[in-house]
């Protein structure tokens, strides 16, 4: 029983490994890289982008990109699909998060979006919740009142997220999921101008291989002024200590080669990706969890666990008043990318 | 006596709960204050609710309209059913009924939240002011009342009227609260695949115990089979497995007086208690053995009369010794404290009753030991019953309904599914916690004075009377009702100073005394979440309202939009940004 209550620090939905390919490493990052990486995006997406705009919704991921998606990843999750919902099984830990992180993005769009609705805070705005995974974050969104997309490239996650989603007839028309990678959703999105009020990519982010392609679709998907929230875990001793060797070696809570502590990635250089990419980030804040009594704390630490809440710079840098939060001038960079 | 019946059952829906509606003859008792959080579908209509609360009593009408004015559950649907008629009240009868409460300031406050209040006093309710309890076998008496009297300390008011009340403030509320009269849940089904689904059954197989009055407590046996695990006690005689009984009536006194003292004597066969309806009249309860209760029922009028008078004023129950042991401990004790204590009073006499007014009604005290199960709660007697000698069985039923209402309404705010029983479990935690100590205080009082054995009543008469010396021991006492929900106002300042200004602007406005002296009487202040001031702590921002704050619980609580939240004076509320800075969101709780 309390093993399951010791339940996971560190939370992986989907591995994407997209850097092999172009051999684009994370340590830094460069201009140069992040146009070679643009340049072949955009050669992969033309030719991906006609068959893209006639298949409508549920296509299948591998079938699509193999690069994109690494399969001993999605096999590791298609196993786990149908735990997604056991509130005391192997996800407990990212259920518990959930009383961190719907205040946190709630609030956050709330500041931004004046206007209120008693009884659906959310309402009329369109989230885009990255790396969904069985929906455990899309439907306390759903249920604000905000209209959430879903994307995840396993497809049995997304299978279980609509069918619990279908339980609950007020989420009916406002939660949707498509199974399916980010890079395809903004190849579709590319011709206007962004579609979503806010992007979600919760526990993604120690995943992927290659950030900046990330980066630069979410700007793609996003509205000017949208937020941009990702949690994930900072690259520390610490993290290695607890969220490696304790969670996946020691206590064997997350299987082992869950997580690549490569991967993880500190604050400041997930800031500085960020804003390379035109977002302005407007906080971040420490988490912390507590194995004994399964919830998490917000804390001022980041050295494990972060959430952090970015908005994407307008093309003009003059403030908008739906823009405002007060505590960060903003960064009026000029415009890197067209 | 009664067992769970497991079923297999019939899936309509995953996650949702199917109520067979039936409509009945309302001779059965349906549970009392039953809240399910839960989707239903109706199986004639096929419509969904979001919150379906089963027993439309005080406590479930309370929770009804609770939950239909919190302006984070707006939307949701409401459903609240019962199995009697609907008690609409146009003129208040000038007869009193004989089912009164006491509801304390902190059952007015969440009433007056729900916009009931006003209703009720407008109607009719009696303030009272002091309260005396004595014992029947020794000197010993205890008094309770506010300094100098000027506050009351609690309200006395016929059921009917409140729930007259509460009914029409549901009316008010037909958008989202929908009311079903003369239906009563006979089965809950719960879907199958979910780990902790049980089949609860009050089918039409069981017999329920007759009751004169249809609203009132529930039936107890009925609780072992919805819980499984419930501690019932009925109070039995030592002679026999009949329970005590309550005999209640309208009393006429024999003059008028400033009726304003509710009046409670132990008898060694239970405590008879008068409590003020007016200048004239007053309300009995007495309760005592079956055997004893039945023949007060067949005396005629004036030998129950009589009853009643040397019930309270005759000393036969006392010794010599009781006296003198009395008599010395209290001389100590005023040569210690010499102006503690208080002047015995002695009771209005009782010169008639009121015209069929004299009826008896079973006591029983009982606890359930769980309240919660997958999207079901319990709430008000349901959970609890207790004996009416400290007044609180409503109140507790109160109590719950604004915990569950504030937690539901959190979890409303964060988007959880409201049957999740992650917040339910809170709601049993923290009712179970202020509700267990005042079940055993009150069973080890009922207890301590069912005899007239020597030892027992000097130690008891030896307590009473340091009680009501020492001041402190009395205001634990007689704090009762120790957390009062306060209704709070949802206002949108931008900014930080923009918000105390905000703060004091409305409180003045509202309650008409400055701002120090309105949250003078406040000794707790709880904060919402975790929040960075711009600079400065939450604790920096509580000094600032007064010296005596500090932050002690962080606690969402469900913001009531509009003008009601003034009439009550206080509790503001302002929107909060997550995590930088500016505004705070507080909810005052005074710890009287």
């Amino acid at each position: 029983m309390f093993s399951n209550k010791f339940g996971r620090f560190l939370f992986g939905l989907y591995s994407r490994k997209a850097a092999a390919v172009c051999g684009v490493t994370r340590s830094g990052f460069s201009w140069t890289a992040v146009c070679k990486q643009r340049t072949l995006w955009l050669q992969r997406s033309g030719c991906v982008e006609t068959p893209r705009s006639t298949v409508p919704c549920h296509t299948s991921v591998r079938s699509a990109s193999q690069t994109t998606v690494d399969p001993d990843e999605v096999r590791r999750f298609q196993s786990l699909a149908s735990k997604w919902w056991d509130e005391q099984g192997e996800f407990a830990a990212l259920h518990a998060m959930n009383d961190l992180r719907v205040p946190f993005i709630r609030d956050n769009l709330l500041n931004v979006h004046t206007t209120r609705h008693p009884g659906k805070p959310l309402a009329g705005l369109r989230i885009l919740d990255v790396g969904c995974g069985g929906g455990l974050l899309t439907e306390p969104l759903g249920r604000l009142g905000a209209n959430v997309l879903g994307i995840d490239p396993v497809e049995q996650s997304v299978g279980t997220a609509q069918l619990h989603s279908s339980y609950d007839p007020d989420l009916h028309d406002r939660v949707c999921y498509r199974a399916c990678t980010l890079e395809e959703l903004s190849a579709v999105e590319e011709e206007e101008d962004g579609q979503f009020d806010a992007v979600v990519a919760s526990e993604v982010v120690e995943h992927l291989a290659d950030l900046e392609t990330f980066a630069f679709c979410c700007s793609t998907v996003l509205k000017p002024g949208g937020s941009l929230f990702i949690t994930t875990i900072n690259k520390t001793n610490l993290s290695y200590a607890l969220g490696i060797v304790v969670a996946e070696q020691l206590l064997r809570i997350v299987p082992s080669g869950t997580h690549d502590w490569e991967k993880f990635i500190s604050p400041v250089e997930l800031e500085r990706l960020l804003e390379s990419n035109g977002f302005s980030v407007q906080s971040v804040q420490g988490m912390l969890y507590n194995p004994l009594s399964g919830a998490w704390c917000w804390t001022d630490s980041t050295a494990i666990n972060y959430a952090l809440h970015a908005v994407k710079l307008r093309d003009d840098p003059q403030p908008d008043q739906a823009e405002e939060s007060g505590s960060h001038p903003e960064e009026h960079t000029a415009a890197t990318h067209s | 006596m009664h067992k769970i019946t497991k079923a297999t059952l019939a899936l309509h829906d995953l996650g949702r709960c199917l109520i067979a509606e039936r409509h009945l003859s309302a001779i059965r008792i349906i549970s009392r204050g039953l809240v399910c959080a839960q989707h239903g579908d109706d199986s004639g209509k096929n419509e969904v609710y979001d919150v379906i609360i089963s027993g439309g009593g005080m406590v479930g009408s309370a929770m009804a309209c609770s939950l239909g004015m919190d302006p984070n559950l707006e939307g949701k649907k409401i459903l609240l059913l019962e199995a009697g008629n609907k008690k609409v009240m146009d003129e208040v009868p000038d007869t009193y009924s004989t089912r009164v409460s006491s509801i304390s300031p902190g059952s007015a406050t969440l009433l007056s939240g729900i916009g009931a209040w006003e209703q009720i006093t407008k109607m009719r309710c009696k303030p009272y002011k002091k309260m005396q309890v004595w014992d029947a076998c020794s000197d010993a008496l205890i008094t309770f009342d506010k300094e100098n009297l000027q506050d009351e300390m609690a309200y006395i008011v016929e059921n009917d009227i409140v729930v007259a009340a509460l009914t029409k403030q549901l009316d008010s509320l037909s958008e989202n609260v929908q009311v079903k009269y003369r239906s009563k849940v006979v089965k809950y089904t719960w879907p199958m695949p979910l780990p902790s689904s049980r089949i609860r059954s009050m089918g039409p197989g069981h017999t329920g115990q007759r009751r004169d009055y249809s609203n009132q407590a529930a039936d107890w046996c009925r609780w072992t089979k919805l819980n499984g695990e419930a501690a019932v006690w009925g109070y039995p005689q030592s002679s026999g497995t009949m329970t005590n009984q309550a005999v209640v009536a309208v009393l006429h006194l024999s003059e008028p007086t400033e009726n304003n003292v509710a009046w409670q004597r132990f008898l060694p066969t239970g405590p008879i208690a008068m409590l003020p309806l007016s200048d004239t009249e007053s309300s009995l309860v007495w309760s005592t053995s079956h055997r004893l209760a039945e023949e007060l029922l067949e005396l005629d009028e004036e030998s129950f009369v009589d009853a009643i008078n040397s019930a309270f004023w005759s000393n036969e129950n006392q010794s010599e010794l009781i006296e003198t042991a009395g008599s010395v401990f209290r001389g100590t004790l005023s040569a210690i404290m010499p102006f503690a204590g208080s002047p015995r009073q002695l009771p209005p006499s009782v010169a008639g009753i009121g015209p069929k007014s004299r009826v008896m009604f079973p006591l029983g005290m009982g606890h359930a030991s769980e309240y919660i199960r997958h999207r079901v709660a319990l709430i008000g007697d349901a959970a609890h019953r207790v004996h009416p000698l400290a007044g609180q069985g409503v109140n507790l039923g109160f109590g719950d309904v604004a915990c569950l209402t504030q937690l539901l309404s959190q979890a409303a705010f964060n988007g959880k599914d409201l049957g999740a029983i992650q917040h339910l479990l809170e709601y049993e935690t923290e009712r179970q916690r202020h509700n267990l100590p005042m079940m055993a205080a009150i069973d080890l009082m009922k207890r301590l004075y069912s005899t007239n054995v020597a030892p027992v009543v000097l130690l008891r008469s030896f307590g009473l009377q340091a009680t009501n010396m020492i001041p402190t021991l009395k205001v634990n006492s007689s704090s009762i009702y120790i957390q009062t929900y306060l209704p709070v106002h949802h206002s949108e300042p931008d900014h930080h100073t923009d918000n105390i200004n905000h703060l004091s602007k409305l409180s003045s406005a509202s309650t008409q005394t400055p701002p120090t002296a309105l949250f003078s009487d406040y000794t707790e202040l709880y904060f919402s979440g975790v929040y960075n001031f711009q600079g400065s702590e939450p604790t920096t921002m509580a000094s600032k309202f007064s010296p005596k704050f500090s932050v002690t619980k962080s606690v969402w609580v469900g913001c009531r939009a509009g003008p009601r939240a003034a009439d009550s004076g206080v509790g503001l509320c302002f929107h909060t940004p997550f995590i930088t800075d500016h505004s705070c969101e507080m909810a005052l709780f005074p710890t009287k």
